[in-house]
């Protein structure tokens, strides 16, 4: 993999200040039914290709970020903070949590 | 042909001219009763069951590469039933009695070598887990024994048993599990297969599912249309992409999992050692190359190849537990794609599009299952049935909430 993010707002550091969460998938509405939840949490796209996925900058500015990455040549398309799409709290990281 | 001590010795007399090849490269028919996807170990064990098992011979193994291109020429070829859930510790202990006797079930030497696993333990917490597995693999029949760190230090002198770090206190020792050639695992399979009948179909990419009526009546591959009342899919690694062509979302993330070996010393390691404080395993292959491992990278990638800071931690966690490996030298280093499931267990399952089956989301633990996926992935296409062992691992048991996650890590694919 490239050996550097293009941090929105720090530019381009070295990948190991970085931790990923995974797919930058959209949490639902509490109210939406179960099929909604089900697929969120446990169903992905997996593309061979263009992915968005969610990392964190945790030895930077300490955002979140998506990812623009194709997961077979690993080449970065771009980045954007992650604000709006509220990132699940991985279980080593709950501190980092916005 | 039969191998045997006399067909080596006669051969030898002939100068190694009569062998024959070990499988046949045939053209597709245009019609089989089954299709496997991926000619893997998976693939072939599944195709070489449903022959000698169910009797079903008209069977097409479609590889997109060459067999034992893809996991089961990748893994660090190691062997154990040391689980703790109920939905998956019968099932891998199948696996071991299977492998136990798969040399001369299938006529190739596999090189099976039960030479034991050590689980190291370095605190009271994991020291309480390790315990409790041990016993509910005990109450399965299967053979586990606690090592206190006397015992640890005797049986693997060679680890650095006091540091200051991550001291070890214990360890969980499984004596029947060990290593296996994996090549030949493949090989062997296939062989077994090919002699009862199933083509194994190499170098074909399989590139849509064809479907009539809502099921599916055979394969669109690079060598054309092919045929067949059932549809199996052994994929693992790219799963995800082979069930999009019937629609399917599955709960699997792809990654890359790296393995290394060193240059070849003398006899130094002769067990499997897996450490526990970062991921790391490490055994001594025949040939006298040590064979390790870590964590995946992370990332979901399906490169076959990893990333360097993997590869420095890896020798930094097997540096921390075996002080002297520092001295040594990475010979290579590769990588194959895993489908990291949900749970971190496997799913082998009919699929909701009729005639389909899936085998993934074998994460790390592929290899050492490779004789009970078959056995029971065969039983399923053969009796439109589950296998009674692999009830626990459906396709929908996400959507029910019935998840078998042995490390309790949750819907995180990536910490599996």
């Amino acid at each position: 993999m490239a050996s550097l993010i293009d941090c929105p707002h720090c530019g381009k550091r070295p990948r190991e200040e970085f931790t990923t969460l995974g797919s930058a998938v959209t949490r639902p509405s509490p109210s939406a039914d179960s099929e909604t939840w089900t697929d969120y949490v446990y169903l992905r796209d997996n593309p061979r290709g263009m992915h968005d996925e969610f990392w964190h900058h945790a030895d930077g500015c300490r955002r979140w970020i998506v990812v623009s990455r194709n997961t077979f040549t690993h080449e970065f398309g771009g980045t954007r903070d992650a604000a709006g799409i509220a990132p699940m709290i991985s279980p080593t990281e709950k501190t980092s949590q916005k | 042909m039969k191998y045997s001590a006399l067909s080596v010795f006669l051969n030898g007399l002939r100068g190694n001219t009569a062998w024959q090849k070990m499988w046949r490269a045939p053209d597709p028919k245009p019609q089989y009763d089954v299709i496997i996807i991926g000619g893997g170990g998976h693939g072939l064990a599944t195709a070489y069951y449903l022959a000698k098992n169910h009797g079903i011979t008209n069977v097409a193994v479609i590889e997109k590469s060459y067999i034992g291109s893809g996991n089961v020429g990748r893994n660090t070829t190691i062997i154990r039933s040391n689980y703790l859930l109920e939905g998956n510790n019968p099932f891998y202990e199948l696996s071991l009695k299977l492998w136990e006797g798969l040399e001369q079930d299938f006529n190739y030497n596999a090189m099976i070598s039960q030479r034991g696993i050590l689980n190291l333990v370095h605190n009271d917490g994991q020291r309480d887990a390790a315990m409790r597995r041990g016993n509910a693999m005990r109450l399965h029949g299967v053979d586990a024994e606690y090592f206190d760190k006397e015992a640890v230090r005797r049986f693997a002198p060679y680890l650095d048993v006091d540091q200051s770090r991550f001291p070890i206190v214990g360890g969980l020792f499984q004596p029947r599990a060990g290593t296996v050639r994996h090549d030949a695992v493949a090989w062997g399979f296939a062989r077994g297969a090919d002699s009862r009948g199933v083509d194994i179909i190499q170098n074909c990419e399989v590139t849509g599912l064809r479907r009539e009526g809502g099921r599916v009546v055979g394969v669109e591959t690079t060598r054309g249309f092919i045929g067949a009342r059932k549809v199996a899919m052994a994929a693992a690694g790219n799963s995800s992409r082979v069930a999009e062509m019937a629609g399917l979302k599955l709960p699997i993330e792809t990654h890359v999992l790296q393995a290394f070996v060193s240059e070849g010393i003398k006899p130094f390691i002769d067990s499997v050692i897996t450490y526990s404080m970062g991921h790391f395993y490490i055994s001594q292959s025949d040939k006298g190359g040590l064979v390790f491992g870590g964590d995946i990278d992370m990332y979901n990638s399906y490169a076959q190849r990893g990333n360097l800071s993997m590869v420095e931690h890896v020798a930094e966690a097997g540096k921390t537990m075996i002080p002297r490996l520092s001295r040594m030298r990475y010979l290579r280093s590769w990588g194959g794609v895993m489908d990291m499931s949900m749970d971190g267990s496997p799913i082998i399952d009919k699929t909701p599009v009729e005639n389909l089956f899936i085998n993934c989301g074998w994460c790390y633990g592929g290899f050492k299952a490779t004789p009970a996926s078959g056995w029971c992935y065969a039983h399923l296409i053969a009796n439109d049935a589950p296998h009674p062992l692999t009830r626990q691992m459906r396709l929908d048991r996400f959507a029910r909430g019935n998840m078998l996650d042995e490390e309790g890590s949750g819907p995180t694919p990536n910490r599996h």
